[in-house]
């Protein structure tokens, strides 16, 4: 509490204004400076080749930190992203090989098609237990999603005895060909995978702004007790938030199995952390009710560029590391001053009027 | 009572400003030495605010505060205990995973050598300020436990053990008993005859006059009158009070109510700690038809408000709109059917206080203006536009956040909410609460427009002015009980009030 009279800093809450102007544009202006920043320092970092490579690998983490950041909006945390990454490759390379054995001398195979379908589903599946035990059981979200944090990756390793599931071609005969083009595919010159980033994230900022169910994930997240008052039904708005999350986990799933045509159960180990990370640089408010899905993207992209720039300018990874840390605290810390500066803008303004 | 008992505190010129409201407005005030120094005024008129500034609950924008003649700054409440200003706070600050004992040693736990908590000494010690307070309260018990007016006098026995030079008193009595209300005066006699400077506030007139030796008036914010106790009556304090012109309670216009349109039927809800906090309670109400419900702190009103709009399970009981049973149990459903609520606490469940003003408003009724899943922006702006302007508030963009608005206009904005979902039956809690004059006319002026229009409005209210003022009829309730019902050309004030204190006394409370 600092007791400023509000005589003395009338003048300076214009420049307050303009302050909170570029605090707010402060992951966009964090964007622009790494790019400006390794289109100088790294060789190559702005060929056409090398900026699709970076697209295709900040979308992994982008689709993560999406459904990651409707679940912070409420309020909540979704600790499993990652094990679900895991267990839906496995699914998805399982069904490729072996197809489904009904038990009576018949093998079912599906096509890959009907393959993506089904992994989508497990991952919209495990998310709606994350958001049972969170509305249901009223477990923490925290807790919750750890839990299935561990038996998602405890499936993944049991479907396989901890092997990798290589080679995923398929064949012709059966109709399982075809699973790469999700990883390796182009349309219009662009991957595949890029162009799923675009939908998604499309729909999910249409949801955000348009929708009533937008509307009540936010309301949800800024005052849970008004929002029930008011009719929202909180319980199956929370449980839209985990089945989402849950669904781009399973995205990422295929895409990353697509793209090595092979299915690791320890696949996407602390790729939560990196969604966590790209939700709350792209302003998501840890404590709910404040984010947007296009700040989050921004947030992938910084911090996905930040860490392939590094790369490529042959910093070590153990560097890399701190340094990602270090753009995550200080996004947090100009975050928090904004809100304050923001209370001290109105409250001025306020004594001002009387 | 001589006047020139030695001033031991003295704020000048404070002011105090919030995102929202200026609370206090350049207010000089005196605390004597071993007197009631009385502080009263409305709701919303900055008495809690300015308690807070000399508790070092809250930080003035403005202004000295001279202790002993000497200035000091308080920055939080533990600094002003050391200097000995204690505090009864008007909401409980107590630790309800906690005993007695512990709350009343909170943050000076008595320790032996080792730095363990001395349990036992704790609970003597407390039990003799609990004795002093005849409640029957054990220092073991879990705070949690008691009736909200024995945490009432916990939190009063904390504030006394505390060996305060001043003590602070925010509506002690507001939960009490009448025989509790008697045993807290003998404490503050006492008190008083030891120094103790007592700052009292409250809303009870007669009370004031009976225990008070100064007596100090605020009226939205501003100080407006401070004088001897003996030299006033109440008639010059309730001028101070509301000023030269009257509450504007806005005039019945004599229509008369139609057909019953709500209906409840033994409402039950039992307490945690057992019993009932909603006692079968069965009521009816017309449509174009203002029933007010009067109780004090704890009746059970807000509880009966939450049954009606289904946020208990665990409720037992019928309600019937227009007729028809409504046998939806959740919020959301009964929202369709036509009730509304306007919860008594707007910051914690009334604003989603990030959001717009807009986005407040059509909260509730988002899908009158979606197609399909879009909402059509054009539609919900015309709905939100209409709104303000209907209700008057202020704000310049409705794309405002809805904290920046001051109490009052946010108040309209928890209304609007309600209105925009079409209901039958509007639930109003202590629809006035906290906010400025104008404000208060308005909302006044609308629960009257909106009886005319064929709304049934069931309000509750613990200000016996209102109630009377605005109600056609008057229910009044007490220990989850529906104790009273007055047609309004029958109402007394001494009636109702008889009816409010009705199996509140302390051997009712051991029974249960």
């Amino acid at each position: 509490m600092t007791d400023i009279p509000a005589k003395a800093a009338a003048p300076s809450a214009s420049s307050g204004s303009a302050l909170l102007t570029l605090m707010k544009l402060r992951t966009f202006i964090a964007l622009i400076a790494v790019l400006v920043f390794f289109s100088i320092a790294a060789p190559n970092f702005l060929s056409a080749a090398n900026l699709i490579l970076m697209a295709k690998h900040v979308a992994l983490n982008a689709f993560l930190a999406m459904g990651m950041t409707f679940v912070i909006i409420t309020g909540g945390i979704d600790l499993s992203v990652g094990s679900i990454v895991g267990l839906c490759g496995m699914v998805a390379g399982y069904l490729v090989l072996n197809g489904i054995d009904l038990q009576i001398g018949y093998t079912v195979y599906f096509n890959v098609f009907e393959i993506i379908v089904i992994t989508l589903l497990v991952g919209i599946a495990i998310g709606a237990v994350n958001g049972l035990l969170i509305t249901r059981l009223n477990v923490a979200p925290f807790i919750a999603t750890l839990g299935v944090l561990y038996v998602a990756r405890g499936f993944a390793l049991l479907s396989s005895d901890g092997r990798t599931f290589p080679n995923l071609v398929g064949k012709p005969e059966l109709g399982t060909t075809g699973f790469g083009f999700l990883g390796a595919g182009r349309l219009l010159g662009l991957p595949v995978s890029i162009w799923i980033l675009i939908v998604v994230a499309l729909g999910a900022a249409y949801l955000a702004r348009y929708t009533p169910l937008g509307r009540h994930i936010f309301a949800v997240g800024g005052n849970e007790r008004a929002a029930r008052i008011s009719g929202v039904r909180v319980n199956m708005v929370k449980m839209f938030v985990y089945m989402f999350s849950g669904f781009c986990a399973a995205i990422v799933g295929l895409i990353i199995s697509s793209e090595l045509m092979a299915s690791h159960p320890a696949t996407g180990e602390s790729f939560e952390l990196n969604a966590i990370a790209a939700a709350v640089l792209g302003g998501t408010s840890m404590s709910g009710g404040r984010g947007t899905i296009g700040g989050t993207i921004v947030g992938a992209f910084v911090i996905g560029i930040l860490s392939d720039g590094l790369v490529m300018m042959g910093v070590s990874s153990f560097w890399q590391m701190v340094i990602k840390g270090l753009v995550i605290i200080v996004a947090v810390v100009v975050d928090q001053a904004q809100r304050r500066l923001q209370q001290r803008v109105t409250l001025m303004q306020m004594a001002r009027v009387g | 009572m001589s006047p020139g008992r030695e001033v031991i505190l003295k704020l000048e010129d404070v002011s105090k400003v919030y995102a929202g409201t200026v609370a206090v407005k350049q207010a000089n005030f005196e605390v004597r030495k071993g007197a009631v120094n009385v502080l009263v005024g409305e709701n919303g008129a900055g008495k809690s605010t300015l308690m807070k500034i000399i508790a070092g609950v809250e930080q003035p924008t403005a202004g000295r505060i001279l202790l002993e003649g000497e200035e000091v700054s308080f920055s939080s409440s533990g600094d002003a205990v050391a200097r000995g200003i204690g505090m009864v706070f008007q909401e409980l600050n107590l630790f309800g995973n906690m005993t007695v004992a512990e709350n009343i040693f909170a943050t000076r736990e008595i320790t032996n050598r080792l730095g363990k908590i001395d349990r036992k000494e704790q609970e003597k010690r407390a039990s003799e300020f609990l004795d002093r307070l005849e409640a029957g309260i054990r220092p073991d018990m879990l705070v949690e436990d008691l009736r909200i007016g024995q945490q009432q006098l916990v939190e009063i026995a904390k504030a006394v053990s505390l060996d305060a030079k001043i003590l602070i008193m925010d509506e002690p009595t507001s939960a009490l008993s009448a025989a509790e209300v008697e045993i807290l005066f003998k404490v503050i006699a006492d008190l008083k005859a030891r120094g103790v400077a007592i700052v009292y506030i409250s809303h009870r007139l007669e009370e004031l006059i009976r225990i008070g030796d100064t007596v100090t008036v605020l009226r939205d914010g501003r100080i407006t009158g401070q004088e001897e106790m003996r030299r006033v009556d109440t008639q010059w304090i309730v001028r101070q009070m509301i000023g030269s012109d009257a509450k504007d309670f806005a005039k019945a216009d004599g229509h008369q109510p139609g057909e019953e349109i709500f209906r409840a039927e033994e409402i039950c809800l039992p307490r945690v700690t057992g019993g009932l906090a909603v006692d079968h309670v069965s009521l009816s109400l017309r449509a174009g038809e203002i029933l007010g419900i009067y109780g004090l702190m704890g009746a059970g009103r807000s509880e009966l408000f939450d049954c009606i709009m289904g946020r208990h399970g665990h409720a037992s009981g019928k309600i019937f709109i227009a007729g028809k049973q409504v046998k939806e149990r959740d919020t959301t459903r009964r929202i369709q059917r036509g009730l509304a609520l306007i919860p008594e606490d707007r910051q914690r469940e009334g604003l989603v206080s990030i959001l717009s003003v807009a986005s407040n408003l059509t909260l509730a009724s988002l899908s009158r203006f979606v197609s399909l899943f879009h909402i059509r922006g054009g539609a919900e702006r015309q709905a939100v536009v209409q709104m303000v302007r209907e209700l008057a508030i202020k704000v310049a963009d409705p794309a405002q956040e809805v904290s920046s608005l001051s109490g009052g206009n946010q108040q309209k904005v928890v209304i609007g909410k309600a209105l925009l979902t079409e209901p039958k039956v509007l639930l109003m809690d202590e629809p006035s609460r906290g906010i400025d004059v104008g404000a208060k006319a308005d909302v006044f002026r609308t629960m009257r427009k909106l009886s005319r229009d064929g709304l049934g409005i069931l309000f509750a209210t613990s200000d016996l002015d209102e109630v009377m003022a605005l109600s056609d009829r008057i229910a009044v309730m007490s220990n989850g009980r529906l104790t009273g019902m007055f047609d309004r050309a029958e109402a007394t004030e001494a009636a109702i009030v008889a009816a409010s204190a009705l199996g509140h006394g302390p051997a009712h409370g051991e029974q249960r």
